[in-house]
């Protein structure tokens, strides 16, 4: 028998609450390399000069410290977990939870979730965190801390569409989606899809996609052209940073598609703002 | 170039504003975001007062981060203004003058800017951080149980804003958009 790893409760609770301040203070390298191209190609004044201040606003938080947006968001968290770990003390969820207190509280961040959708008080420290939890090999345990900003959650969609309706179908879906978000979601957007799978797993796929912030192309040439082609249509609308005409519309469309059932074509768009905002740390 | 402005404004003052001009606003402006906003409109319907007078005033769709020992405000930034469009007619109607936000309106609510000779301006979003050292002042004036979303009373100093809907109805989302794709689109077509 493989011996276990003990991690403590306390232990995850720390590492999420520096990751809550860390991910909302700091853009991550990639997103700012995004935006620093986006800013330099940019043909239209106005919308350069949007992206130059968008491009000072990330270096602004990360000296002061403080957040890069005021919507620090609610916290969606990854949690990769060795089945060679054993937690000790409290449970994952109490730990995650009891990490985004801290982190919100003690890093200044804003609380924005309320306890039920219609009778709307504020839980006061931003939880609870929304948690998922994969067993992995091994006895290490990942924690991604992604907190989502619902400006551009409220422009995501999903649509249950049939085998007819094809790549088609998927791309017509997707660029409807943009131009419904339009200036709402504060372009440059950033996009990730989900194709395949079920219902729930759907949405899910779209989340994993704009949260790993994938470098480099796809590694299926197939979808890897999808998202070329998508974000070129994309960038041809003309609604521009911040919806005021330009040809930076989105700085990035990341696909992940799964297996699906014989009658389905399941799609999810996850719109993300220009502060897609992710970090991660293994214990 | 951009016009300094100072809030509360005079009408005569927003008369002059097109769509797409840039402004630099200092003064005072009143955060509210969803929860007060059905206040507000609640307490409108019932005839009572609202608990700061808002008439005359500049309304800003903003909920700050906490501001931390040392500073004078934390992070700051307009939020999606399209869903204030159900409150806005009422309280345009009401008196308030000048709102800012993000994000195009429904055309309820644009017509209600230009009914009420009101402007409706934009800050970019997600630009908290740069938009903090703009905002001298932060207090909590009115629901204070909403936390965040609690009405509170800032001074500005300078804060940049870009004219979204001007008291005459033009529209710079519309107008912006169509100017860069007939200007400047046509090399990547």
């Amino acid at each position: 028998m493989e011996t276990l790893r003990t991690i403590t409760s306390d232990e995850i609770a720390e590492c999420v609450a520096r990751l809550c301040v860390r991910a909302c203070n700091e853009l991550p390298a990639a997103v700012y390399a995004l935006l620093c191209a986006a800013r330099d190609a940019e043909p239209y004044p106005p919308a350069r000069e949007t992206l130059a201040l968008i491009c000072e606003n990330v270096c602004t938080a990360a000296a002061q410290p403080m957040p890069i947006c005021q919507d620090t968001g609610m916290t969606v968290v990854f949690a990769e977990v060795g089945q060679n770990v054993h937690i000790t003390g409290d449970t994952l969820e109490n730990a995650v939870n009891a990490g985004v207190t801290r982190g919100y509280t003690e890093g200044y961040l804003r609380k924005s979730v309320v306890a039920d959708p219609f009778r709307r008080s504020n839980t006061g420290d931003n939880t609870p965190a929304v948690l998922h939890v994969r067993l992995t090999a091994g006895d290490r345990l990942k924690l991604t801390v992604c907190p989502k900003g619902f400006g551009s959650e409220n422009m995501s969609r999903l649509a249950m569409l049939t085998p007819a309706d094809g790549l088609e179908g998927v791309k017509a879906f997707v660029l409807e989606t943009v131009r419904l978000a339009g200036a709402n979601p504060c372009p440059p957007m950033m996009l990730g899809v989900g194709i395949g799978g079920t219902f729930e797993q759907v949405a899910l796929l779209a989340k994993e996609a704009l949260a790993e912030l994938r470098e480099g192309p796809h590694p299926d040439p197939f979808y890897d052209r999808l998202e070329k082609e998508l974000l070129a249509q994309i960038n041809r609308m003309g609604i521009g940073p911040q919806g005021f005409g330009g040809l930076t519309t989105a700085l990035s469309v990341r696909i992940k598609a799964a297996p699906t059932h014989i009658a389905g074509l399941p799609v999810a768009v996850n719109m993300g703002c220009h502060v897609t905002r992710r970090a991660s740390e293994t214990l | 170039m951009a016009v300094s402005l100072l809030s509360p404004f005079t009408p005569q003052a927003l008369w002059a504003l097109r769509a797409g001009d840039q402004v630099l606003l200092s003064g005072v402006v009143y955060t509210a975001r969803d929860a007060a906003h059905a206040r507000f409109c609640d307490a409108l319907g019932k005839g009572e007062p609202l608990p700061v007078d808002l008439r005359g005033q500049t309304i800003f769709y903003a909920g700050p981060t906490p501001t931390p020992p040392g500073r004078s405000s934390g992070s700051i930034g307009p939020t999606t203004s399209v869903r204030m469009d159900p409150y806005t007619p009422q309280l345009l109607r009401y008196g308030v003058r000048a709102v800012i936000g993000k994000g195009d309106r429904g055309s309820a609510a644009r017509d209600a800017f230009t009914a009420n000779g009101a402007v409706y301006f934009v800050a970019i979003g997600g630009c908290a951080a740069y938009m903090a050292s703009c905002v001298k002042s932060v207090e909590v004036v009115a629901y204070d149980d909403l936390g965040t979303e609690s009405v509170k009373r800032l001074t500005v100093e300078n804060m940049p804003l870009i004219v979204a809907i001007d008291t005459l109805g033009h529209n710079a989302y519309v107008d912006g958009q169509a100017r860069y794709l007939r200007d400047f689109a046509t090399d990547i077509r």
